[in-house]
C-alpha cells in the first residue's frame, strides 16, 4: 500500500496490471520464484559447482547410497553402477534441461507469434495456409509428431532440440493472429500506418508491446510442458544422448536400478515435478494479475 | 444441421490430407529409400531396378498420387523387421492399447468430474483445497514418473501387484491408475472452474429461490451449462492418452501401439511409424468430429447458421 501511494505522490500511477500482480505475491508464488532462482543460478554455474566431471568413473564406490564417503572421496548424493558422482551429473542435467526448455519454449513462442502476424498481415491465402498447418499440428499429439519425426530424420540431440522449439507454435499463431486482427481494428494501429510506418515497425513496435502480456503467460503454459516433452524423449532413450546428460536421461537410466540405487532416480524426477509446478504456479500469478489489470 | 457438418467434414478431410502429405515428405527425407531398404552396398543395377519397380525413379508428383492412392487402400507396405504389412503389425496392437486408455478414460473423466463438483461446491474450505492441490500435483508429475513411483510402492514395497507385463487384469492396474491419474487432475481443475462460473448465474439462484433441491440444481441446471468446456477438454483427453499410452506401455512394457512406435522410432521401421502417424490423426480427427457434433447437441444456439459463421 505505501509502494502505490508514493507511486501516486511522485505522479507515476503503476498499471493496473503491476499493482494487482503486486497484491497477489502470494508465498507459494514466492517459494516458486525462489525455486527458478535457485535452478537457474545451478544451471549457470553448473561448471563450477560441480564436485566432479559428470564422467569421473569411482571404480570402488559404485551404486554407493548418498551421503557415503569412500575414503578419497565423498559422493553426497550417492553414485550409480559406473561409480559416477549423481550430484554432479544431476547439476549438468539441470543445465541441458533447463537450458533447452527456456530456449525451445523461447524460439516457438517467435515462430508461433511471426507466423500469427503474417497470417494477419497478408490476410487471403497465407492466412488459411498458416491455419491450416496449425489446425494439423494440433491434431496430432506432440510427442507422437515428435517420435514419427525421429523415425524419419534420426534421433538425438539436434532432432530433440529442432523439436521441441516447435512445441506449441500453433498455440502462439492463433493467439497472436486472433489479438493481432483486434489490434488491427484500434486506432493506435491505424494512426501509426498514416503515419508511415513500415508494417513490421506497426507489429514489432505497436501491436507486440500491447498483446505480449498474453503471449508471456502462453509461454508459461509451455515451458512446463517442454521440460516434460524433453525429459519424456530422453526418458524413451530417443533424445539427449550420452555422454551428455538430461534429467529425463537420469531417470531412463535410473529405473533400471530402481530397486537397488532408487537414489539415481528420485532426485531428476522430484526436480522435474518441482520446476514444473514452479513455472505453472508462477504462470498462474502472472495471469491472474494481468486479467484483472486488463479488464 | 448439414451446414452445421459440412464445414467439419471439409477440415477433418483436409487435416488427414495433410497428415498423408506430411508422411509422403518425411519418407522422402528420410534419405534414399531404395538404399535404406537394400543397403548401401548394394549393385548400382539391383538398386536401379529397385527403384522402378517401386515406381521412385517417377516424377514426384506421380509418387505422391502413388503413395496417395496406396494409403487410401490401406497399404503401408512391409515392416522392416519382420517383412509383414505394417498396417496388420499396427492393428493386432490396438487392442492391448484400448485395454489401457478406455478404462483409463473413465478413471479420468468419473474421477476429475467428481472431484472438480465436490470442489467447486465446497469453494474455498478443506474439499476444496486437497482437490485444487492434488490437481496441480498431478498436471506437474510427468507420467513416466508417477508410473515408476506407482511400481516403486505397490510392485517393489508392498508387493501387491506386478511391476509390468502383460496377462490378467492385476497387469493392467498400475498402468492404467497412471493414465487416469494424471488426466484426472487436468480434468477436475477445469470441472471446479467451469462449475465455479455457472454456479454464479442468476438462474441457479433463482432455482434455488424455486427450492429445488440441490441434487437436482446440479444436476440438471449446473452441469448441462458447464459441459461445454468439459467436452472440449474430452476430445483433448483424446490425443493425451494416446501420447501417454506411449510412455505408460514403455514404463510397463505392456505391449499396446505406444512401445510398437518406440520400438519403431529407435529401429527406423518407417512403414510401421507412419501406420501408427495416421491411425493417431484419423482417431483425432474422429474424436474432434464428435466433440463438435456434441457441442451441437448440447447447445442448441451452436447448431444454427449464424454460429457456424
Amino acid at each position: 500500500m505505501s509502494g502505490r501511494t508514493a507511486d501516486a505522490e511522485r505522479g507515476y500511477p503503476p498499471p493496473r496490471a503491476i499493482r494487482s500482480l503486486r497484491a497477489r505475491l502470494s508465498y507459494p508464488v514466492r517459494i516458486a520464484m525462489a525455486w527458478l532462482a535457485l535452478m537457474l543460478m545451478v544451471a549457470a554455474l553448473a561448471d563450477v559447482i560441480e564436485p566432479y566431471s559428470i564422467l569421473a568413473v569411482d571404480l570402488r564406490a559404485r551404486l554407493a547410497p548418498p551421503l557415503t564417503n569412500s575414503g578419497l572421496s565423498a559422493h553426497w548424493l550417492g553414485t550409480d553402477a559406473l561409480g559416477r558422482d549423481v550430484l554432479s551429473r544431476l547439476i549438468a542435467s539441470i543445465r541441458i534441461s533447463l537450458l533447452l526448455a527456456f530456449a525451445a519454449s523461447l524460439l516457438s513462442a517467435s515462430i508461433g507469434t511471426s507466423l500469427g502476424f503474417l497470417a494477419a498481415h497478408r490476410r487471403g491465402l497465407t492466412e488459411q495456409a498458416i491455419l491450416a498447418l496449425a489446425d494439423v499440428q494440433a491434431a496430432v499429439p506432440f510427442p507422437i509428431f515428435a517420435l514419427t519425426v525421429m523415425a524419419f530424420l534420426g534421433h538425438g540431440l539436434l532432432p530433440v532440440i529442432g523439436l521441441t522449439s516447435l512445441f506449441g507454435w500453433e498455440r502462439h499463431a492463433r493467439i497472436a493472429r486472433g489479438l493481432a486482427l483486434t489490434a488491427e481494428a484500434q486506432g493506435y494501429v491505424a494512426a501509426a500506418r498514416q503515419l508511415g510506418a513500415h508494417p513490421l515497425r506497426v507489429y514489432l513496435r505497436h501491436i507486440l508491446p500491447s498483446i505480449a502480456a498474453t503471449l508471456i503467460v502462453l509461454m508459461t503454459l509451455i515451458i512446463p510442458e517442454v521440460i516434460m516433452l524433453e525429459s519424456a524423449l530422453s526418458f524413451l532413450g530417443l533424445g539427449v544422448q550420452p555422454p551428455l546428460t538430461s534429467l529425463g536421461t537420469m531417470i531412463g537410466y535410473g529405473r533400471d536400478y530402481l530397486t537397488r540405487a532408487p537414489w539415481i532416480l528420485m532426485l531428476p524426477a522430484l526436480i522435474v515435478v518441482l520446476t514444473t509446478l514452479a513455472v505453472s504456479l508462477v504462470g498462474d500469478w502472472l495471469r491472474d494479475g494481468l486479467d484483472a489489470g486488463s479488464e | 444441421m448439414i451446414r452445421f457438418l459440412a464445414p467439419r467434414l471439409a477440415r477433418a478431410a483436409l487435416t488427414i490430407l495433410l497428415v498423408v502429405t506430411f508422411a509422403f515428405v518425411g519418407l522422402r527425407l528420410s534419405g534414399d529409400p531404395a538404399l535404406l531398404i537394400m543397403g548401401d552396398d548394394a549393385p548400382p543395377d539391383a538398386v536401379a531396378a529397385f527403384r522402378a519397380s517401386w515406381g521412385l525413379d517417377a516424377p514426384l508428383w506421380q509418387q505422391y498420387v502413388t503413395y496417395g492412392a496406396a494409403v487410401a487402400r490401406g497399404d503401408l507396405g512391409l515392416s522392416m523387421r519382420d517383412g509383414r504389412p505394417a498396417v496388420a503389425l499396427v492393428t493386432e496392437r490396438v487392442p492391448a492399447t484400448l485395454a489401457l486408455t478406455l478404462p483409463a478414460l473413465a478413471l479420468k473423466l468419473v474421477l476429475g468430474l467428481s472431484a472438480g463438483i465436490a470442489a467447486a461446491l465446497y469453494r474455498r474450505r478443506f474439499v476444496d483445497r486437497v482437490v485444487t492441490t492434488l490437481a496441480v500435483l498431478g498436471f506437474a508429475v510427468p507420467s513416466f514418473v508417477l508410473g515408476l513411483i506407482l511400481v516403486l510402492v505397490f510392485a517393489v514395497e508392498l508387493r501387491w501387484l506386478p511391476s509390468g507385463g502383460h496377462g490378467t487384469w492385476r497387469h493392467a492396474v498400475l498402468p492404467v491408475l497412471t493414465l487416469g491419474l494424471g488426466g484426472a487432475a487436468a480434468f477436475a481443475r477445469l470441472t471446479r472452474s467451469a462449475m465455479l462460473d455457472v454456479l454464479g448465474q442468476p438462474y441457479i439462484r433463482a432455482a434455488r429461490a424455486r427450492g429445488l433441491p440441490w441434487g437436482r440444481i446440479i444436476c440438471c441446471h449446473a452441469l448441462p451449462n458447464a459441459a461445454i468446456p468439459l467436452v472440449t477438454l474430452g476430445g483433448f483427453s483424446v490425443g493425451s492418452l494416446l501420447a501417454g499410452s506411449v510412455l505408460v506401455e514403455s514404463v510397463f512394457s505392456w505391449p499396446g501401439v505406444g512401445r510398437l512406435l518406440v520400438m519403431s522410432v529407435a529401429s527406423r521401421d518407417l512403414a510401421v511409424v507412419q501406420g501408427i502417424l495416421l491411425l493417431t490423426a484419423t482417431t483425432m480427427v474422429t474424436a474432434n468430429l464428435i466433440v463438435d457434433l456434441l457441442y451441437g447437441l448440447l447447445d442448441p444456439r451452436l447448431r444454427t447458421g449464424a454460429a457456424t459463421r
